[in-house]
């Protein structure tokens, strides 16, 4: 036992062979990979730990696969109305029943799942950049440049989110993509703030002194400096947004904003099966049960990482 | 002891904060000349001015009154990439001045990109080793590091752009006595190796006694009176609160060389 103790640290073939996971744990990290692959372990460990996070990150997952092989899993065509089998309820021909039209609910179930990740991922990669350059920009540079960027962002926080929405939809005319960039349009001002409270932190610190004493330019400070320090927190309000996005967009399909009928976003399909709701349940639950997990599925994850990623945890 | 010509002179600098009806002086007129390859402290109580000295020449703060100049030169209001290329700042707190999502390389790195300087690897493990830290430091985060080790990475970030000032804020008052001790000990030999100029902020006398040749002695905004190193070792002063300033700290000058020994 204690011969293993000293020999095992001065022989180097057990630490070579032993992979990956040696590789992962190895105390002196050899490349700029190499670090950022532990650190990423790390956080991972961490996030492993957290019971919720990790429930979310699997519903997700499911959510992603379902959108992804729709096709495959799909047991009927989506569009395809028979009459003769209309409002069943869930039986083992159809899974979760069929609505007013004879549509089989969990084929459209599976590719609404489509539908709703689109807006969802669509309307994050839109409204990110935009919050995280305007508010990293207006938290750094100060002065005249703050007061303008946050004045606009205070128009855009004056307005609910989803009348803001409305509004637009009802100018550009209903639709899927309509009703992404009205969704960006109107949340994209909170993350705006966040990035500016956090960088107003960051910039007196002496790191960004240091960074300036260097001679690098506001530029180079922003995006190389203050927005790897933002990032985290704008990730884990991105997450959490994700459900008050798919909410929105199920809201505007609801209200025949959004997608529009034959198409099986999950708001539409609720909204249709509002006329059943007493007779045959599963055609609204089903889809509200669905944005419900969706959106309990992103919340969960959101809080798991603003655990694992905020910069003050190391 | 001075040399012909001073390479950083200050000549009636007056820096004051707050808004016009209530500006609070904070720095009143001070003057001083340090020349080429000198040490020079400031030693004062906590809120004399003397951090405020170092982060007006240091550019960070540009709204002061009087010169500052730079090898007869007087240094424009907002420093130009020329000037940071010569002078560069250590600061106060290790745990503060590193970025904690960048890697020591990046972090050394930045600096090399900024001034457009070649063989940017070779520099790198060059600096690294005359800092004492060897090549594992390399990809390692700021947390994963000691307040010394962090201290020495802010060193070598510092040094790495070969500037010939190095402006020193009280680089060793967060540490522990003993990393104090490696950490000036460091400071000092690396001054001999690469001909630097030093300014040195501090409070503790056995610091600045160790290091510089001579300091200034500020209260109140002021540097009232301005000693050698040996002066403060024998605690031979003028003005009555240098005097007192001195009897206060005599023990740490006393047991100084010891401990930094």
């Amino acid at each position: 036992m204690t011969d293993k103790a000293i020999t095992s640290p001065t022989s180097p073939p057990p630490v070579a062979s032993a992979g990956f996971g040696a590789w992962l744990r190895a105390p002196v990290p050899t490349s700029p990979f190499h670090a950022r692959i532990q650190q990423f372990w790390l956080q991972w460990r961490r996030l492993r730990a957290n019971a919720s996070a990790l429930f979310g990150l699997c519903v997700i997952t499911i959510l992603l696969i379902a959108a992804l092989l729709a096709p495959l899993l799909a047991t009927h065509n989506i569009f395809e109305q028979n009459l003769a089998t209309r409002l069943l309820a869930p039986s083992a021909e159809h899974w979760l029943g069929t609505d007013e039209l004879g549509r089989d609910v969990y084929s459209r179930l599976l590719f609404g799942a489509r539908i709703t990740l689109y807006i969802a991922l669509l309307t994050t990669v839109i409204v990110a950049p935009i919050g995280l350059i305007v508010g990293t920009t207006a938290g750094y540079l100060g002065g005249w440049v703050d007061t303008v960027l946050m004045r606009i962002v205070d128009v855009f926080l004056a307005f609910p989110n989803l009348i803001l929405a409305l509004a637009f939809v009802a100018a550009l005319g209903p639709g899927i993509q309509n009703a992404i960039i009205a969704i960006s349009l109107a949340s994209w001002p909170p993350i705006a703030r966040l990035a500016r409270a956090e960088t107003l932190t960051i910039r007196k610190s002496d790191y960004i002194a240091a960074v300036r004493l260097q001679g690098a330019s506001s530029l180079r400070i922003i995006f190389g400096h203050i927005m790897p320090m933002c990032i985290p927190s704008v990730v884990v309000r991105v997450t959490l947004n994700m459900a008050a996005i798919i909410l929105t967009a199920a809201g505007l399909g609801f209200l025949g904003l959004g997608a529009q009928p034959p198409s099986p976003e999950w708001g539409t399909m609720l909204s249709s099966g509002r006329e059943f709701v007493m007779t045959s349940w599963w055609i609204a639950a089903i889809p509200g049960t669905a944005i419900l997990l969706a959106s309990l599925a992103f919340n969960l994850l959101g809080d798991g990482l603003r655990d694992v990623l905020d910069p003050r945890h190391g | 002891m001075i040399a012909a010509r001073p390479l950083i002179e200050a000549i009636g600098l007056s820096i004051s904060f707050g808004p016009n009806h209530a500006r609070n002086r904070v720095v009143d007129d001070v003057s001083f000349r340090i020349g080429k390859g000198e040490a020079y402290g400031l030693i004062g109580e906590s809120g004399c001015g003397k951090s405020t000295i170092l982060r007006a020449l240091s550019g960070l703060n540009s709204d002061y009154q009087g010169a500052l100049t730079l090898a007869d030169r007087e240094l424009p209001k907002k420093r130009g990439k020329d000037f940071y290329r010569r002078a560069q700042m250590v600061f106060q707190d290790p745990y503060g001045s590193l970025h904690p999502r960048k890697i020591v390389e990046k972090v050394l790195t930045e600096p090399l990109v900024i001034h457009g300087m070649d063989r940017v690897s070779e520099r790198i493990a060059e600096t690294l080793d005359a800092v004492g830290l060897g090549a594992s430091f390399r990809y390692r985060y700021p947390h994963e590091l000691s307040g010394g080790q962090r201290q020495r990475v802010a060193i070598a970030r510092a040094l790495i752009i070969e500037p010939e000032i190095l402006l020193l804020d009280e680089p060793t008052s967060a540490l522990d006595v003993s990393v104090q001790a490696e950490i000036l000990n460091l400071l000092k030999r690396l001054r001999v190796e690469r001909n630097l100029t030093y300014l040195m902020v501090s409070h503790d006398l056995a610091v600045i006694a160790h290091i510089c040749e001579r300091a200034g002695m500020m209260y109140k905004g002021r540097i009232i009176e301005e000693l050698t190193s040996q002066q403060i070792r024998s605690s031979d002063a003028k003005e009555d609160y240098t005097k007192e300033f001195l009897q206060a700290s005599v023990e740490a000058v006393a047991r100084g060389p010891e401990v930094v020994a």
